[in-house]
């Protein structure tokens, strides 16, 4: 295997608190050394990160690769490969393929699929229930054994309170975190935006915010009583931020991730029965996205996702309470990221934290740092390349995102896999 | 958002699909518009060739007998030609795409599409992906507009009290539901009403109401005074299902529009309902039938809008391109 150096970038490992212009040193697929050149080191590639950052590749808790069972949206090989370019090396995949990831064999079939592939790694969750349909508990342990990290729930909510607190025991002997996208299906059915001005106005069936905090208090509670350990996904309103922080306070373990488009974008900004803007949970007020903005300052959400949810053409075409919930998101994630640092939302250090070793611990897992002996997962990028996002660019089979043709700034414009140089931009 | 879709680029109509965006001027066009189609309506003789030779294509994927019907007639008055086409009972329901029926007929080289789709945007939607020389008019989709019921309805407040500036208007019943209220409001504020109220108990109403620029109350006695228009709003059966009324009694009694409640408004105030009436739920006979309901001038004014619209809007695409 290729000995690789690295030079002339500026390296920011947030876990070693590095944030310096140094070398890179990478031998057998691993980190040999930041910094401090090894003795006897040729390297077999040089890398020039001029004018560039270089970093822990991006660890990403929300990816739908729609393989199995979604093939016009998008398959393991075109979704990972969107996940390198995007500067991704390590993926969470939720268990609503179809098969659902509630058998071993649909996880055993994921991950040769995947390392075919040959793009990041893929750490898929567990169904909480079997089919998802929150009845009966999933194979845990099985499912443990096979490689699965954490069991979710996915989009589907869990038919009681009582069927939640039996899984959450369960998950509890077996050493798995419960996964939740907190949403209380009573309040939420049938809604495609968010209960505010824009649904009031335009007459659209609406989510209101409390369908999200009701479910994060409801779970929290189940999480004293089962000692479970609860991440919750793809927070989108103030009162589950406030309810995720006031527990963390109280010293339970719970942690959360935002999607970054909910960092971004508000119903107001939506074009009214636009589908691109169809997404679950609904783009919330103001107010929400300055809270969640905040909960990324004092640590209450914990990672940045993208909640990349690719689409076929037919999927969006419609007005939008017709089509399918979703953005294609993987290869937005980093100048989106970026603009939270343009617009003094965080340094660029917190951010680079919030999709690298930040994600990574929530789940314990052996990725989001470049210190000596780690897998050689690394994102170069060019923080100040401007590229439009179209046809040219873009590499997921989905193209649903608000953001087409418009222009962003920051690019990959290498991703290291384990060593391997498995994206590197050509424009 | 939909005046850029809806607005050539003369400023003249290309579609009908909102009243939002739409200029005051451009509202009162309509108005006079079909003020001027109304009398023909009144002649022995009710076509003018205006529209001779366009086709006209009724799309309802929702069903409507009213609303179709004067569609129809204003279309023939027109001297269009008019395609009624029930999707409920047509291709759709074999499992042809919205889309697909859309690029099938546009085969067939007709000129308008009437929508009445049951989704909130679904006119929107055709209007965007229909050819270029095809116009859209909304006959409602969803909760979101239904324009040209409030035109109707903003001629005959005109034909009743002449200044909208110095007008109180209530709507009252199931807001929340309502495609009519919403584009009512619309079209009164556009007007310049002095102020638009809208009564119904918390469960009919809209969560962000005030964001619709209107006064919300619960009591309808309270609400009603110094009001010179009154919109009843039709009640669906469903909504005591889910929860949102007790029952038909209980709501006709709080807000159902009586002899009584009525003389809390100011006496010469008009009563409307876009129809069809729910007596004994949303209103009581008598006052349907009184002498202060114009209900059925609605109607007869339903024709002349549609006519007017449908004539605007195709009008527009015979104009030279400057």
């Amino acid at each position: 295997m290729s000995k690789i150096l690295i030079q002339n970038g500026r390296v920011i490992d947030p876990a070693n608190h590095i944030d310096h212009l140094l070398p890179v040193y990478i031998a057998a697929g691993k980190i040999v050394s930041v910094g401090q050149k090894p003795a006897d080191f040729t390297a077999d590639i040089i890398l020039d990160a001029h004018n560039k950052i270089v970093c822990p590749g991006f660890v990403d808790l929300s990816v739908r690769l729609r393989e199995p069972g979604h093939s016009r949206k998008g398959s393991i090989r075109s979704e990972t490969q969107a996940a390198a370019a995007a500067g991704v090396t390590s993926l969470c995949l939720p268990p609503d393929t179809r098969p659902i990831i509630d058998t071993p064999s649909v996880v055993e079939y994921i991950r040769d699929k995947a390392e075919q592939a040959g793009y990041p790694n893929v750490f898929p969750f567990a169904a909480l229930t079997k089919q998802l349909k929150g009845q009966e508990l999933s194979n845990m342990h099985a499912l443990k054994t096979m490689g699965c990290i954490a069991v979710s729930n996915a989009m589907c909510a869990p038919q009681n309170l009582l069927i939640l607190r039996h899984a959450m025991e369960y998950a509890v002997s077996h050493d798995l975190p419960l996964v939740l996208r907190p949403d209380e299906a009573s309040l939420s059915q049938g809604g495609c935006i968010h209960e505010g001005a824009i649904a009031s106005q335009y007459g659209l069936p609406s989510i209101p915010a409390a369908a999200e905090t009701i479910a994060v208090a409801q779970t929290l509670e189940l999480a004293i009583l089962t000692g479970c350990c609860v991440h919750f996904s793809q927070i989108s309103c103030q009162g589950a931020v406030n309810k995720i922080q006031q527990a963390q306070n109280e010293g339970l373990p719970v942690t959360a991730d935002v999607a970054i488009h909910q960092l971004h974008l508000t119903d107001t900004d939506l074009i009214p029965f636009d589908s691109r803007y169809h997404v679950l949970p609904p783009f919330r007020s103001q107010a929400d996205k300055t809270a969640l903005r905040e909960g990324l300052i004092n640590n209450s959400l914990a990672a940045i996702c993208s909640d990349h949810q690719p689409h076929d053409l037919d999927a969006k075409l419609g007005a939008l309470p017709e089509t399918e919930p979703g953005i294609s998101a993987l290869e937005t994630l980093l100048p989106l990221t970026l603009q939270l640092v343009a617009e003094n939302s965080l340094s660029l250090s917190q951010a680079i934290s919030l999709l690298t070793d930040k994600p990574a611990a929530i789940f314990s897992l052996d990725k989001g740092s470049l210190s000596p002996g780690m897998d050689a997962d690394i994102c170069i990028f060019d923080p100040n390349k401007n590229w439009q996002v179209n046809k040219d660019t873009w590499h997921s089979a989905g193209i649903n995102t608000p953001y087409w043709e418009q222009t962003l700034q920051g690019k990959v414009s290498h991703t290291l896999q384990s060593g391997n140089i498995i994206y590197q931009d050509n424009a | 958002m939909n005046s850029a879709l809806q607005l050539n680029a003369h400023g003249k109509l290309k579609h009908f699909l909102s009243i939002e965006g739409l200029s005051k001027a451009l509202l009162t066009e309509i108005l006079d518009t079909a003020e001027s189609f109304a009398g023909i309506t009144g002649q022995a003789v009710k076509k003018v060739p205006l529209l001779r030779g366009k086709t006209i294509v009724n799309l309802f994927f929702e069903n409507s007998t009213r609303t179709r019907t004067t569609f129809e007639l204003a279309a023939s008055r027109l001297s269009a030609d008019v395609l009624n086409i029930n999707i409920a009972t047509s291709a759709t329901s074999k499992g042809e795409s919205l889309l697909d029926t859309i690029r099938n007929l546009e085969a067939m080289h007709v000129d308008m599409f009437v929508v009445r789709h049951a989704i909130s945007g679904a006119a929107h939607f055709i209007a965007q992906h229909s050819a270029p020389h095809i116009s859209v008019i909304n006959a409602g989709d969803g909760q979101h507009a239904h324009p040209t019921q409030a035109m109707l309805d903003m001629l005959t407040i005109r034909q009743h009290k002449k200044d909208f500036t110095r007008l109180k208007v209530a709507i009252i019943g199931d807001i929340r539901h309502s495609r009519v209220a919403r584009s009512q409001i619309q079209a009164l504020n556009t007007l310049g009403a002095q102020e638009v109220r809208v009564i119904a108990p918390k469960t009919l109403l809209p969560a962000q109401i005030e964001s619709l620029d209107v006064t919300a109350l619960h009591d309808m006695e309270q609400g009603l005074k110094d009001i010179d228009v009154i919109i009843m709003l039709r009640l669906q059966k469903e909504r005591m299902t889910s929860a949102l009324l007790p029952s038909e009694s209980e709501f006709f009694k709080c807000y159902g529009l009586t002899q009584k409640k009525l003389a809390c408004a100011k006496p010469d105030a008009i009563v409307m309902h876009p129809g069809p009436i729910n007596r004994g739920v949303e209103i009581d006979s008598t006052v349907a039938d009184g002498p202060q309901s114009v209900i059925l001038r609605q109607v007869t004014n339903g024709v002349a809008i549609r006519m007017a619209i449908m004539s605007m809007v195709l009008q527009q695409s015979t104009e030279p391109v400057a």
